[in-house]
């Protein structure tokens, strides 16, 4: 028990292409998870944020950042960059501050903005620089994603008509969710007719960047009793672990797996929920509800396997037969996902969390799992960086 | 052949059997894809402590792990014609070295004509600037 925190507040910015400054996004999400929780911002001792890169120095420093815009009240801080994985960095930071007795109550925070205009490569020739040579030698972002797709496909049997099943069960998910950014129901026709980007996946199948915000209060469990929230959620285990050597899989912006002739090959996105299993003392078996990276629509098949709801290899099975549907056996992404959202790189693992809260709270409105207690989530960024959170009731 | 590499000491320049060069550690014998650079070298097994590394020819033949293809136009610094044609893809699987290596394939082949599990090898092919590089190609 001493090992758990209480979620005692959850909010959100609604994500979408709003071109504002990141930081109305953090401090609306911010303001939203304090009214929930019921929590005055002069008491919070510490706030956690994730990072953002692409928005100058205020994002480098983003937990002071909105520490200032909240309004300074000599809160401790802290700022946390794990690519897509920063957020629940972040958590961890918080909840390790909480358990070490250190504070009792902390804002969890990430929020981003896309820049006007594309973002280019640093000119000249780089030949150290790995995302270089890949973009030279013809390598792109969404190859990656195709080649674990037309794996399964060789190893499974999975079909594109799964993959499209995927967007389109994940599209009537986040329809009626006020915080996705495409709230529109796709058939599977719709995303067959869309244009082919890297073959078995087309336009629908990968998901797009966003603007948006997410924000946590997490406390101690006393402290939780103490305001009378005693059966908040509470946060069973955080893993974010990295990778273990060889690596299995071909990993962006890489190109080349470790040689696995001497040590043998380990799957880093099987790796990730281990950890968060062992420290929270619950099995597969026990989860009612999941949230994880589908980063494109056939990466939610391979993080159901990995987070073991089911076989290797029969995760289009519970798809097909609706299990993984709202109402099913075993729901994902009920939030809509990825597919809903587009990402906003450190908002997006604490926006899981977020979901889950309110699912093990029954205040999903149309998109609730009847019945949730135990919530999974599954995500992954670059260079070896990976989050699985384990909330319950 | 007296053609220019895309990458300096990525690949040799053989022309019939052309290898991609790669690193072996001289500690622990693991491979490393691209080569381990730099003033001082470390292997990356956790379990070894190897600063010296052999420079190797790796496998010019494995089987086919995965395959893609591009059908949109790259990003800079890929030189792309104009108009943009589909290239596919593939991640190969390297017999004796055991990892996975991408590139893409030569020209003229499509995804239509590649399985997974099917036997591959190495080829040079010019990118679009003239400049080569390697490619993979149905065996
Ligand atoms: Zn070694």
């Amino acid at each position: 028990m001493s090992n758990e925190v209480a979620v005692l507040g959850a909010g959100m910015h609604p994500w979408g292409k709003w071109g504002r400054n990141f930081v109305e996004y953090g401090v609306h999400a911010a303001r939203v998870a304090l009214k929930d929780a019921g929590v005055k911002w002069r008491d919070v001792q510490f706030v956690s944020g994730g990072a953002t890169i692409r928005n100058g120095y205020p994002g480098f420093v983003a937990g002071a950042t909105f520490a200032q815009a909240l309004g300074w009240q000599g809160a401790e801080v802290n700022t946390s960059y794990a690519a897509c994985a920063s957020g629940s960095q972040a958590l961890a930071a918080a909840r390790a501050k909480i358990l070490a007795g250190h504070c009792d109550v902390a804002l969890v925070i990430g929020a981003d903005t896309t820049p006007k205009g594309f973002l280019k490569p640093q000119p000249g020739e780089r030949p150290d620089d790995p995302d270089w040579v890949r973009f030279r030698v013809g390598i792109t972002n969404p190859t990656y994603f195709a080649l674990y797709a037309r794996r399964r496909m060789a190893l499974y049997g999975d079909t594109q008509e799964d993959f499209a099943l995927v967007k389109v069960k994940n599209s009537a998910h986040g329809f009626e969710n006020p915080n996705a950014r495409y709230r529109k129901k796709f058939s599977a026709q719709d995303v067959a007719d869309s244009a082919m980007v890297a073959d078995p996946l087309r336009l629908m199948d990968v998901c797009a960047t966003s603007d948006g915000g997410a924000a946590l209060i997490i406390s101690s469990v006393e402290y939780a009793k103490k305001i009378g929230k005693g059966d908040a959620p509470r946060i069973a285990a955080i893993s974010t672990v990295t990778p273990t050597y060889a690596s299995e899989t071909v990993e962006m912006p890489d190109i080349a797996t470790d040689s696995s002739a001497v040590v043998a090959a380990q799957s880093f996105r099987a790796n990730l929920p281990k950890k968060a299993y062992e420290e929270a003392g619950i099995g597969p078996e026990d989860v009612s509800v999941a949230e994880v990276y589908d980063l494109s629509t056939a990466l939610e098949l391979d993080w159901m396997e990995d987070l073991q709801l089911c076989e290797r290899g029969e995760a289009a099975k519970l798809l097909r037969a609706g299990e993984t549907t709202v109402g099913g056996r075993i729901p994902v992404n009920p939030s809509g996902g990825l597919a809903c959202f587009g990402e906003a790189v450190p908002a997006q693992a604490l926006a899981q969390v977020c979901e889950l809260t309110w699912q093990l709270r029954g205040q999903a409105g149309a998109r609730q799992v009847q019945g949730a207690k135990v919530g999974i989530t599954a995500n992954q960024g670059l260079f070896g960086h990976g989050s699985s959170v384990i909330i319950k009731k | 052949m007296s053609a220019t590499p895309v990458l300096e000491g990525w690949f040799t320049l053989d022309g019939e059997q052309p290898h991609l060069l790669g690193s072996q550690c001289q500690s622990c014998g693991t491979y490393y894809f691209p080569q381990i650079r730099g003033e001082a070298k470390f292997c990356r097994n956790p379990d070894c402590e190897g600063e010296s590394f052999d420079e190797v020819k790796l496998s010019r033949t494995g089987k086919l792990w995965s395959y893609t293809n591009a059908m949109y136009q790259p990003p800079e610094p890929f030189v792309a014609k104009d108009p943009h044609e589909p290239y596919a893809i593939a991640a190969v699987e390297l017999d004796a070295e055991k990892m996975i290596v991408l590139g893409s394939v030569v020209d003229g082949i499509s995804v239509e004509q590649l399985e997974v599990g099917m036997a591959m090898e190495l080829v040079l092919e010019a990118l679009n600037d003239g400049k080569v590089t390697w490619k993979w190609k149905p065996a």
